[in-house]
C-alpha cells in the first residue's frame, strides 16, 4: 500500500480535524468506551471471591469446555478445507472457479440464525443430509457435533481469505528450483510451499477460532441448548439474563472477554509475522 | 486472484511450469474434494433455506409472510438498519478523515479501539448495554423515573446494532483514504475551495466505491444481528422482534415453514449483498488494473479486502 503522503501533522493544511476528530472520539464513548467502563465497573463491584464461585459453577465450567473444544475443532476443520480451498482456487482453472471465489463469503453475509436454522434443519433425522447420516450414527442436530458443524460454517471464510493472497503472490521459482534439484511435487509441497503458507493459515485459524468462541446466532438454533451438555457459554449468559441474574452474567461475560483479548493479542502478533513472510 | 488471462501470460513466461504443477489426477481429487465441501457447507444449506420456505406452497409462503408480526418484524429491522448504517457512515467519514489524513498521538489505539467491537462476543456486547440501561443498570432508575426504555425496547436495539457494525464502515475506508493521499486535498485548497467543497467534490468522489462497500458490509450485519440484539430485544412480539429474532420465535413454536419463509428473506438479503460486493470487487479490479496498464501484468494488482475487514 501507498504510504500516506507527508503528512506531518503541523503543516498539514487540510481542515477539519478537530471536527471529525471530536466525532469520531464523540461515536467512539457512546457506543463502545462507555459501555465497556459500565461492564469493568459493575466487575469491579464483585469480590474476586463471588466473581471465582459465579465464573466457575460446574454447568459454566462444562460450557466453557464445551465452547472451548469446539471452537477448537472447528478452527481445525476450517485450517484444513481452507488451506485446500485457497490453494483449488489459487492454483487451478475450472468451470465454476470464480463463482466458487463469490460463494466463499456466503457465510459472512448470511445471518447467524439462518444458517443456525438450515443447518439444524439440513443435520435433523428428516433433513436432506441427516437422513444419510443419522442411520450411521452421525448426529449433527442437537449434539456437540452439531455445535461443530455450526462453527466451522460460520469460519469457513477466514483462513481461506487470509491464506488466498499469500498463495498468489508466492514465487514460482522456488518451487521450479525444488523440482530442478529432484523433489517430488509432495516434497516440494511439504518442505518449500507449507513453511511459507503456515503463518497466514495460523492466522486464519485464530481469526477462526476467536470468532467461533463468542459465536451465538447460528449455535442455538442446532445444538439444542442442553445443561453440561451442548450448552455453550454465550448460551449460559443470555440465560442468567432471562433469570435478571445479572452479576452471574457479568462474570461469565468477563471470562469470555478476557479470553477473546487474549486472542486478539496472539492474532496481532500472527499478522505482524503473516506480513513480514509476505515482504 | 489469477485471471485467466494472467494464468495463461503467466504460464507463456513460465516454460518449465510442468514442474510446479500436480498431476492432473491429483488437481481433479483436490478440486473434487473443495466442491463438496463446499456443496455441503454451502449450497445445501442455502438451497435447504428455499426448499423448506415452500415445503408447504406458495400460498403457505405469501401467507406466511403476511402476518402481521412478521411485518412487524420486517419494519423494525428496516428501521433499525435505516437508523444505524447512517450512523455508521458519519462515524466512519469523521474517523477515517481524522485517522488517514493526518498524523497525531495516540492514532493506533483509537484504531484498536475502533476495532474492539470486532473481539467482543455479541452476547456480551448486548450484556453491556444491558448493564448500562437495564432495570438494575447505572441508568436504569433514572431512566424508568423519566418514563423513557432503552433496554427492550428499539433504542437498545439501534444500540447494540451500531456496536456490532460500528467498525465496518471506517475499515473500510481508512485503508483507501490512506492510499489516495492528501495532495488532491490539498490543491483544492490552494484553488481557493472551502473545506466542505473540497470534501464534497474531491474527497468523496475518489472514496465512493470504498463506501458503498462498507456501507453493503454494514447493511447485512445490521439486518441480520441476531446475538446482541436478542439480549437486549426483550422478545415483544409484534414490537420488539426483528426479523431474525422472528424466526427464532417461530421455530421454537414449531412452526417450520414460517421460520423458512422470514429466513428466505435474510438469505435474499445475503445473496444480494454478495452479488453487489462482487460487483464492486470486480470493478475495483478492474480500475486498478487499468491504472497500472504500463506496469508488467504480473505486479499483484489485486486489491486486497483481508479477511480481518470483511468479517463480522
Amino acid at each position: 500500500m501507498k504510504k500516506p503522503a507527508n503528512l506531518k501533522g503541523k503543516s498539514n493544511p487540510l481542515p477539519g480535524f478537530g471536527l471529525t476528530l471530536g466525532v469520531t472520539l464523540f461515536f467512539l464513548s457512546v457506543i463502545v468506551l462507555i459501555p465497556f467502563a459500565g461492564l469493568a465497573l459493575r466487575t469491579s463491584q464483585l469480590s474476586w471471591a463471588d466473581f471465582w464461585r459465579l465464573a466457575t459453577t460446574e454447568r459454566a465450567l462444562a460450557a466453557y469446555r464445551l465452547t472451548f473444544l469446539a471452537s477448537f475443532s472447528a478452527a481445525v476443520a476450517n485450517a484444513i478445507f481452507g488451506t485446500l480451498l485457497a490453494w483449488v482456487l489459487a492454483r487451478y482453472e475450472f468451470p465454476g472457479r470464480r463463482l466458487l471465489d463469490a460463494m466463499v463469503d456466503f457465510p459472512f453475509a448470511l445471518p447467524t440464525a439462518v444458517a443456525g436454522l438450515t443447518l439444524a434443519n439440513l443435520f435433523a433425522a428428516n433433513g436432506w443430509l441427516g437422513r444419510f447420516l443419522v442411520p450411521l450414527g452421525i448426529k449433527g442436530a442437537y449434539t456437540p457435533l452439531g455445535v461443530v458443524i455450526a462453527l466451522t460454517f460460520v469460519g469457513m471464510p477466514f483462513v481461506v481469505r487470509t491464506l488466498q493472497p499469500v498463495l498468489e503472490n508466492l514465487e514460482r521459482e522456488v518451487e521450479e528450483a525444488a523440482a530442478t534439484l529432484g523433489a517430488s511435487r509432495l516434497r516440494t509441497f511439504a518442505q518449500v510451499i507449507l513453511p511459507s503458507l503456515l503463518p497466514a493459515i495460523t492466522t486464519g485459524f485464530a481469526l477462526a477460532f476467536a470468532r467461533a468462541i463468542g459465536e451465538y446466532g447460528s449455535i442455538v438454533f442446532i445444538s439444542g441448548n442442553l445443561p453440561f451438555k451442548t450448552e455453550i457459554a454465550p448460551y449460559l449468559i443470555v440465560m442468567r439474563l432471562e433469570e435478571y441474574d445479572y452479576t452471574g452474567a457479568i462474570a461469565l461475560a468477563v471470562v469470555l472477554l478476557v479470553f477473546s483479548f487474549i486472542l486478539l493479542g496472539i492474532i496481532n502478533l500472527l499478522e505482524q509475522w503473516t506480513s513480514r513472510f509476505q515482504h | 486472484m489469477a485471471s485467466p488471462i494472467k494464468t495463461r501470460l503467466r504460464a507463456a513466461r513460465n516454460p518449465s511450469r510442468r514442474s510446479t504443477e500436480e498431476s492432473p489426477v491429483v488437481k481433479w481429487l483436490l478440486i473434487s474434494i473443495a466442491l463438496a465441501f463446499c456443496l455441503v457447507f454451502l449450497l445445501l444449506p442455502l438451497l435447504n433455506v428455499f426448499a423448506q420456505a415452500f415445503a408447504k406452497g406458495w400460498r403457505y409462503y405469501l401467507e406466511s409472510l403476511y402476518t402481521p408480526d412478521a411485518w412487524a418484524a420486517i419494519r423494525l429491522t428496516l428501521l433499525v438498519a435505516a437508523i444505524s448504517v447512517p450512523v455508521n457512515v458519519v462515524f466512519g467519514v469523521a474517523a477515517s478523515w481524522a485517522i488517514a489524513k493526518f498524523n497525531f498521538r495516540g492514532k493506533s489505539l483509537l484504531i484498536t479501539l475502533i476495532d474492539l467491537p470486532f473481539s467482543v462476543s455479541p452476547v456480551v456486547a448486548g450484556l453491556m448495554f444491558v448493564v448500562l440501561f437495564g432495570l438494575q443498570g447505572f441508568f436504569g432508575k433514572w431512566l424508568d423515573e423519566h418514563n423513557l426504555k432503552i433496554i427492550f425496547a428499539v433504542p437498545g436495539i439501534v444500540l447494540a446494532t451500531v456496536f456490532i457494525t460500528f467498525p465496518f464502515v471506517a475499515r473500510e475506508l481508512i485503508p483507501v483514504m490512506q492510499a489516495t493521499g492528501a495532495e488532491q486535498e490539498q490543491a483544492a485548497l490552494t484553488l481557493g475551495a472551502n473545506g466542505w467543497q473540497t470534501f464534497w467534490h474531491v474527497t468523496l468522489p475518489s472514496v465512493k466505491w470504498g463506501l458503498l462497500y462498507g456501507v453493503i458490509l454494514c447493511t447485512a450485519r445490521a439486518m441480520g444481528e441476531f446475538g446482541a440484539v436478542s439480549v437486549v430485544s426483550g422478545h415483544i412480539t409484534g414490537q420488539t422482534d426483528t426479523m431474525p429474532l422472528h424466526v427464532e420465535k417461530l421455530y421454537n413454536e414449531f412452526n417450520g415453514p414460517a421460520a423458512f419463509a422470514v429466513a428466505s428473506l435474510l438469505a435474499l438479503l445475503a445473496l444480494l449483498t454478495l452479488i453487489l460486493k462482487s460487483l464492486l470487487e470486480w470493478k475495483e479490479a478492474r480500475d486498478l488494473a487499468r491504472a497500472q496498464q504500463p506496469a508488467p501484468p504480473d505486479s499483484k494488482a489485486k486489491p486486497q479486502m483481508p479477511a480481518r475487514e470483511t468479517t463480522r
